[in-house]
């Protein structure tokens, strides 16, 4: 005779795979939405960063030919003086109204004031409040910086006498990180991107192998065939992990190739997600299947409806996340001690994949006994738990 | 055969079942008749086992119910009160399910289902889903995902509830065949009419207590009344 386990077990991934909803959460939702986006959002990263630094900007320059060796200057370094604006007043209120974002204004005085040696005025006109024109703020600073030091280092060559003096200490930066090190920082939210999906994968089953089989009242049909509470609730269990499973596999899938079309490279990181490291991440997070299906069916047997039991597994979902959020505070370093919490132990341990550093089989081992066990301890009470007779409602 | 003897059920402070009594014997439909809230439902729930007893015994063919559930699972035929479908999967698979649940390996259960579909007139719908099923499909397929491992005891919550006439009337020739082939078969209905229609046996329940019991005629005698309603209503306005 077959178990009902797997009777109950086909019988659910059957019967989910009919319904639109699981469906587009677990094939399309984690598997192709979150890698896509995740892939874009890098995309607009890297855009932007590249933008910034090399774009040719056009400013309104007042007063251009009292300092035409500056101007020229800043044309050489990709800034385009316009001349549309006249005076200070006009500056002012074109950058507070939004006109320009920034406009530099030379006092008619400046080459005067310039060739006494004496002090030479610039104003640059720009509005803090507007974060949007911060960049360039700081571009043009930057430019009219060098452009002073530049002059300073004439100026005292002119009178005999080392640059070197007004330069104490000279800092050399060597960073030591790689640069598959740097893409942490960026391939970090991939965890719990993982993570997340992984739990969708099984919400919908979840909840309509329980409550759902509750709301329908089919579920008293079930509980008079001659099998145990605890074969059936299995049988759902098991189900749930399938589609947990699936949505984690095709996930990995999804950021292989998501990965593929963002641009790494440019920022200057480097991805080693290979076929061999999506294996890995594969067992590292296969534990929390059955963790997440044990707490979501958990939770979903004792709400009354359909629509609670979505309430409080959308709370439910945000549980993994919070030792992440933990772990980025804190800035935690993948320690032995961290590697009995589950879902901080799975970030850790892809994290240092994604290093391209060696996996620590120790933390690995402890890593997956500790989700398993916490996973069989919830699987426990909620057999305990649909054995009550309040179960009906 | 199934034998009630004594059964008390508590909900916290209500007292649902105080003590009920009664056998339904082989080839007879024995008919559970009383008001909403008489404890019909709960004294059903007990005999298919999702619900334990506080105190008292039952037993289907001298199993008993509370010590050796699973085994009497497999004596037992159960439509629970509105008892639902899955949705996405066909009357066919609905039905093949139960009966996988019930251990007959699908080399038995094919025929079964064949001549479940055919004797409950399902064929025509046997493969469509059950999602837009009428409230009759739902019922005659529950009634036979509940025959499927051809149980020798029946038991049937309200199952009229929300049947139109002519459903209403081949369920009582269903009920009946089955009757015809020996089955126990215990349902219960708060309508009179459908009792006295169909049920061979008459237990009247009220307050959860037995407070009449006998074949319709039996009943008339004892009460010198000729409806049964007013002896219904006599018997639970008495209590």
């Amino acid at each position: 005779m077959k178990s009902p386990i797997l009777t109950v077990c086909r019988k659910e991934v059957v019967e989910n795979s009919r319904d639109r909803r699981t469906i587009m959460s677990t094939l399309l939702l984690g598997p192709l939405l979150v890698p896509a986006l995740w892939a874009f959002m890098i995309n607009v990263m890297v855009s932007q960063t590249l933008s910034d630094a090399d774009e040719a900007i056009s400013i309104p320059i007042v007063g251009q030919t009292n300092a035409p060796n500056l101007v020229a200057f800043l044309r050489r370094q990709g800034v385009e003086p316009t001349a549309e604006i006249e005076n200070l007043e006009d500056a002012a209120a074109a950058v507070s109204a939004g006109r320009q974002e920034i406009v530099l204004v030379i006092e008619p005085e400046y080459a005067l004031n310039f060739r006494a040696g004496g002090d030479a005025r610039i104003t640059l006109v720009f509005d803090q409040s507007r974060t949007r024109t911060g960049a360039s703020t700081r571009r043009v600073k930057a430019l009219l910086d060098a452009y002073a030091g530049q002059l300073r280092v004439m100026r005292l060559q002119a009178r005999g006498i080392s640059p070197l003096v007004l330069r104490p200490f000279t800092v050399d930066e060597y960073d030591v990180s790689t640069a598959t090190g740097r893409s942490v920082l960026i391939l970090g939210v991939l965890s719990y991107f993982l993570l997340l999906a992984t739990l969708m994968g099984g919400f919908y089953l979840a909840i309509d192998s329980t409550a759902g089989e509750r709301e329908r009242g089919s579920l008293e049909p079930l509980l008079t065939v001659p099998a145990t509470r605890a074969e059936l609730l299995l049988g759902k269990m098991a189900a749930t992990i399938c589609y947990m499973m699936l949505s984690l596999a095709l996930t990995v899938v999804g950021f292989a190739v998501a990965l593929r079309f963002a641009p790494l490279e440019e920022l200057g990181m480097a991805s080693n997600f290979g076929l061999l490291v999506a294996l890995k991440i594969i067992v590292i997070v296969t534990p929390i299947a059955p963790l997440g299906a044990a707490l979501m069916t958990l939770v979903a047997s004792f709400t009354r409806t359909y629509k609670e039991a979505q309430t409080y597994l959308s709370l439910v979902l945000l549980v993994p996340t919070l030792p992440l959020i933990m772990a980025t505070v804190l800035s935690v370093r993948p320690d032995l001690e961290f590697m009995w919490i589950p879902s901080l132990s799975q970030h850790l341990l892809i994290t240092e994949l994604i290093r391209a550093e060696p996996l620590n089989l120790v933390h690995l081992v402890i890593s997956i006994s500790c989700s398993l066990s916490a996973g069989v301890l919830l699987a426990w009470i909620a057999i305990r738990l649909y054995g009550r007779e309040r179960l009906l409602g | 055969m199934i034998q009630v003897e004594a059964i008390t059920k508590r909900f916290g402070e209500i007292e649902a079942l105080k003590g009920i009594s009664f056998t339904a014997r082989d080839g007879r439909i024995t008919g559970l008749l009383g008001p909403n809230g008489a404890g019909k439902s709960t004294c059903l729930r007990v005999l298919y086992t999702v619900l334990k007893p506080d105190a008292g015994r039952a037993t289907v063919d001298d199993i008993d119910v509370v010590t050796e559930p699973i085994a009497a699972r497999r004596k037992l035929g159960v439509l629970p009160h509105n008892a639902g479908l899955y949705p996405h999967l066909s009357a066919r698979e609905n039905i093949a399910y139960f009966g996988e649940l019930q251990g007959l390996s699908s080399s038995e259960l094919q025929p079964r289902i064949e001549a479940l579909l055919e004797r409950l007139e399902l064929t025509e719908i046997a493969d469509r889903r059950a999602k837009g099923f009428s409230q009759g499909e739902r019922t005659k397929v529950a009634l036979a995902r509940a025959l499927v491992h051809g149980p020798s005891h029946l038991l049937l919550d309200e199952p009229s509830n929300g049947l139109d006439v002519m459903a209403t009337r081949s369920l009582r020739r269903w009920l009946r065949e089955l009757k015809q082939d020996g089955q126990c078969i215990i349902l219960s209905s708060h309508i009179m009419q459908e009792v006295t229609a169909l049920c061979d046996d008459i237990v009247i329940i009220a307050h959860g207590q037995v407070v009449a019991h006998g074949t319709a005629e039996e009943l008339q005698e004892k009460f010198g009344e000729t409806s049964l309603e007013e002896i219904f209503v006599e018997t639970v306005a008495r209590t």
